[in-house]
């Protein structure tokens, strides 16, 4: 039975116009500089901007430490479930879930009243808002970053690894370090893409932190030069494009996406 | 899972018990808990808290009280109309509804949530119908499915500018209408800084969310099924109706719901979209925050609770749908 595939292909164009007409949209608007010609003129504004260069440096920097963080708190917590205590894994999932309940805008709202009065006024000193920040950002990508070392660990054999690692005298820390991490280079890889992703043009908690982050310095620049911001918009979006592309090619097959549940 | 948890039993039973590491165990995640407790529970607490105090430190649930001050709701018997996104259609009866600047806003936030949930869920679902049971080449699937993870990561600041871009009064599209067709968009009435506007927006994010979700699921659909409809003499659409579209209604409503919270809980493509004019409730949020509206810290409190109640709602219902849809689409 041979049915037409007329309606399909008609379904499948508007999708491909509804994806690429933005797109080209917006890189033609920011080419439009300098009236009727087509100039590069925004793009050179934005990136020879010094704010530009500062809060693109600082949200850099601030991702960095966000991967790190989040690495270096979830790969040993999914390792231990994992091989010790499955039976935590719904509290886990719990925690996981509470990200979503609470978005963004809510977490950042309860982390300004907690955290800017005593006993916990850390929010006042520059270092304990940029810690403030990457903890916000570390919550949320906690639920990517847990998925993608989970999807990491179901694939080896932790346990046997492990006890290979243990009878050969190695101490907690050598198998984590050595036989741990190397294994789950990939999904820490990718974990680590998709979370700059998300924290590199990231513009809620930032703004209410009032760190001098990429995310804001674009929404500001939104109101005063439309041209240039098309520009960054551009640039942002390469950028986070180029890291999901990686994700996507090192997570080959594995990526369950938005599965709030596991 | 039970078959894991069961090996892992049987396996610590085998091993020589060591009853240092069984008992201290914990310890290794406490790290991890400690994260949770510091920088999500207890600043959703303390929201928590702040929502059922006055401002004497007092119990009392006078702010959620407050949330619905001046709203009324009267259904008056005459007839009436009532107009949807620029489409009036008549009422056998006459609402009178006076609301207030919280109501409005959490209204507003659920109306865009619902529309986007519904124009993002159907446009992705017949998207991933089209690529995956459509009959059309191998290629487009893959396409598909790549835009799609890349495009459901197009939020926040970019897209909003994006949209202005292209839909604005100066935009490409704007432009190429006046300039090749003598039809001017912004003559209709059309804006991308109005509702209409901000749900073409959200439906950029959203439409991928669910090709995602959905394709596993349309992937797990057996050819028997319909092998076996066909056999017993049911039409195509009678497939669909009776034995498809039953086993996927779960998981797309479910999904659905997740488009919802994921429209509910974003702030940054309406704030950079409309300069915060537009009263969302997460706008209101936002400029409560800022110490702009609701002089009252307690009312602001309680406005965020609503949002966190919602959003635990939608997503116990997903839980519910998740879970009947598993019992015909297990892998």
């Amino acid at each position: 039975m041979k049915r037409s595939t007329l309606f399909p292909w008609i379904l499948i164009f508007l999708g491909f116009l509804y994806f690429f007409l933005p797109l080209i949209g917006t890189l033609d608007f920011s080419l439009r500089l300098v009236k009727d010609q087509i100039t590069l003129e925004a793009y050179k504004n934005v990136l020879t901007s010094a704010r530009f260069q500062n809060t693109f440096t600082y949200s850099f920097v601030m991702a960095l430490w966000t991967i790190l963080a989040g690495t270096l708190l979830i790969t040993p917590t999914a390792y231990w479930v994992h091989l010790k205590l499955p039976h935590l894994r719904p509290l886990i999932e719990f925690v996981t879930l509470l990200t979503y309940v609470v978005p963004a805008i809510i977490l950042v709202f309860g982390i300004i009243r907690v955290y800017s009065r005593p006993p916990l006024s850390i929010l006042e000193s520059e270092l304990g808002a940029d810690f403030l920040l990457v903890m916000g950002y570390v919550a949320m990508s906690l639920p990517a970053m847990y998925r993608s070392v989970d999807t990491g660990l179901r694939a080896m054999d932790v346990r046997t690894l492990t006890e290979a690692a243990q009878s050969l005298g190695a101490g907690w820390r050598t198998i984590l370090a050595a036989v741990i991490f190397p294994n789950l280079r990939i999904a820490l890889l990718s974990g680590a893409f998709i979370t700059f992703a998300m924290v590199i043009g990231e513009f809620t908690i930032a703004t209410f932190l009032a760190r001098p982050a990429f995310g804001p310095y674009m929404a500001n620049l939104g109101q005063t030069r439309p041209y240039e911001s098309t520009a960054l918009t551009i640039i942002s979006l390469s950028l986070t494009w180029a890291c999901i592309g990686v994700m996507q090619f090192l997570g080959r097959g594995t990526q369950g996406q938005i599965q709030v549940t596991r | 899972m039970k078959a894991t948890m069961q090996t892992t039993q049987t396996l610590s039973a085998v091993s020589p018990p060591r009853a240092r590491n069984i008992s201290f165990a914990w310890l290794g995640v406490v790290p991890f808990f400690i994260f949770a407790i510091l920088f999500l529970i207890l600043p959703s607490a303390t929201l928590l808290i702040g929502s059922v105090q006055d401002r004497q430190g007092n119990l009392t649930l006078g702010n959620f009280a407050g949330m619905f001050q001046g709203v009324t709701l009267k259904f008056v018997a005459a007839p009436s109309e009532a107009s949807l996104l620029g489409v009036t259609f008549p009422l056998p009866f006459t609402v009178d509804f006076q609301s207030n600047s919280i109501v409005s806003a959490y209204i507003l936030s659920m109306q865009v949530g619902i529309i986007t949930a519904l124009t993002g869920g159907i446009f992705g679902f017949l998207l991933a119908y089209a690529a995956v049971l459509g009959g059309l080449p191998k290629f487009v699937r893959s396409a598909l499915l790549t835009f799609s993870g890349v495009a459901s990561y197009f939020s926040g600041v970019p897209l909003a500018f994006a949209f202005v871009a292209t839909l604005g009064r100066l935009g490409f599209i704007t432009v190429l209408l006046r300039n090749y067709f003598d039809f001017d968009l912004y003559m209709t009435g059309f804006s991308v800084i109005s509702l209409l506007g901000l749900i073409l927006t959200y439906t950029y994010f959203q439409f991928p969310l669910m090709v995602l979700v959905i394709t596993p699921a349309l992937d797990g659909l057996k050819r028997e099924w319909r092998e076996a409809s066909e056999n017993l003499g049911a039409s195509g659409a009678e497939y669909w109706r009776y034995v498809a579209f039953p086993i996927i209604l779960p998981s797309l409503l479910g999904t659905m719901i997740l488009l919802f919270g994921n429209s509910f809980g974003a702030v940054a493509t309406a704030y950079a979209l409309t300069g915060g004019n537009f009263q969302l409730a997460t706008i209101l949020i936002f400029r409560q925050i800022r110490g702009e509206v609701l002089q009252d810290p307690g009312l602001g409190y309680a406005v965020a609770v609503g949002m966190i109640i919602v959003m635990a709602l939608s997503l116990a219902l997903y839980y519910w749908l998740q879970r009947r849809s598993e019992r015909w689409l297990r892998r």
